[in-house]
């Protein structure tokens, strides 16, 4: 498999890896797996007054190419709304990182995982919190 | 005679269409079927005969290769019933299965990390008792309950059984190979 350069980078250099502490205030976690090919992808938001994205983790257990995409969403979201974040998609993941068709599904493991933080975040604090301030 | 390629694989060998198959029967109805279409009976056929042959003995393999394996035989069967296991699409697995598959992912590379062979083949144990499990669970779902949302979902989580397994046996090898000093500084009895 020929990675391109950009999974290489963030496949040695990962952004973001870790967790953040269970109770810490505004943090909401999604996680994803993949039948198919077995990998596993934890990913945290945290989130600040505004309803802002101020930080973000991951932990994934998987491919360059999934690892590459956790790392790159992780760094991303960081400054978003919720909603803004919410927007982001598969394929533009797949596109900066130039997977290839068979490793698309690495990218949309990590749409997925953004998506189920930010349904955490809301199942957890309320659907409009600081989303709905941001966005005025 | 054509393949008649209407017919699923169960009804090919003649088997019930269900998920309980007796390896034995499968093995005679395969062999049967196998000695009926072999090439060498069609040696001195025409061209399309023999062409024939060849399609009912590639059908046959197939049917055959699906049903013994009983993944294979659960989404064959799935898909019969218009149910999709969505092994490829479905990435919303219960949150406590997927932080135990983390754990033991975690456990694997800590393993590896510490050449420690025996938390290794614990690991390996333990899963493989949770794999009997969930093929017990498996044939339930698509026997006497027929549930077939849990069918599906037991062939994505047995999928990610068959992972870890083989990133265990990896780094087992991968310890094997390695110098047989440095097992013997691993921790003495692992976390088992």
């Amino acid at each position: 498999m020929a990675y391109s350069e950009k999974v290489i980078d963030h496949y040695e250099h990962p952004r973001n890896v870790g967790s953040f502490a269970k109770d810490e205030e505004g943090v909401a976690t999604g996680m994803v797996g993949a039948p198919a090919c077995g990998d596993v992808m934890k990913l945290q938001i945290k989130v600040g007054a505004g309803g802002v994205i101020e930080d973000a983790k991951f932990k994934t257990y998987g491919c360059g190419s999934a690892i590459a995409s956790s790392s790159l969403v992780t760094e991303w979201v960081k400054g978003k709304t919720l909603d803004e974040a919410g927007g982001i998609r598969n394929t533009q993941i797949a596109e900066e990182l130039a997977l290839p068709p068979v490793k698309i599904h690495c990218s949309i493991l990590a749409e997925d995982a953004i998506k189920a933080a930010i349904a955490d975040y809301r199942k957890k604090y309320g659907e409009d919190d600081g989303a709905q301030k941001a966005a005025d | 005679m054509t393949p008649e390629f209407t017919r699923n694989h169960f009804e090919l060998f003649g088997l019930p269409v269900a998920y309980d198959v007796d390896p034995a029967e499968l093995e005679r109805a395969y062999r049967d079927l196998q000695g009926r279409v072999h090439p060498d009976r069609f040696a001195s056929a025409s061209e399309a005969e023999r062409r024939v042959a060849m399609q009912w003995a590639t059908r046959a393999n197939e049917a055959y290769r699906t049903l013994r394996n009983p993944i294979d035989r659960a989404r064959y069967l799935l898909a019969l019933k218009g149910f999709d296991t969505g092994e490829e699409s479905n990435t919303s697995m219960p949150p406590d299965f997927l932080m135990q598959q983390m754990e033991w992912r975690e456990s694997v590379e800590d393993g590896r990390a510490r050449h420690d062979a025996n938390a290794l083949e614990g690991l390996r144990r333990e899963i493989g008792e949770s794999r009997t499990e969930m093929h017990a669970f498996l044939a339930r779902a698509l026997g006497g309950d027929r549930n077939y949302d849990a069918g599906c979902s037991l062939v994505r989580k047995l999928r990610f059984l068959d992972k870890i397994e083989a990133e265990i046996d990896d780094a087992l090898e991968a310890i094997a190979e390695s110098v047989p000093a440095l097992r013997r500084a691993a921790s003495p009895k692992g976390n088992a």
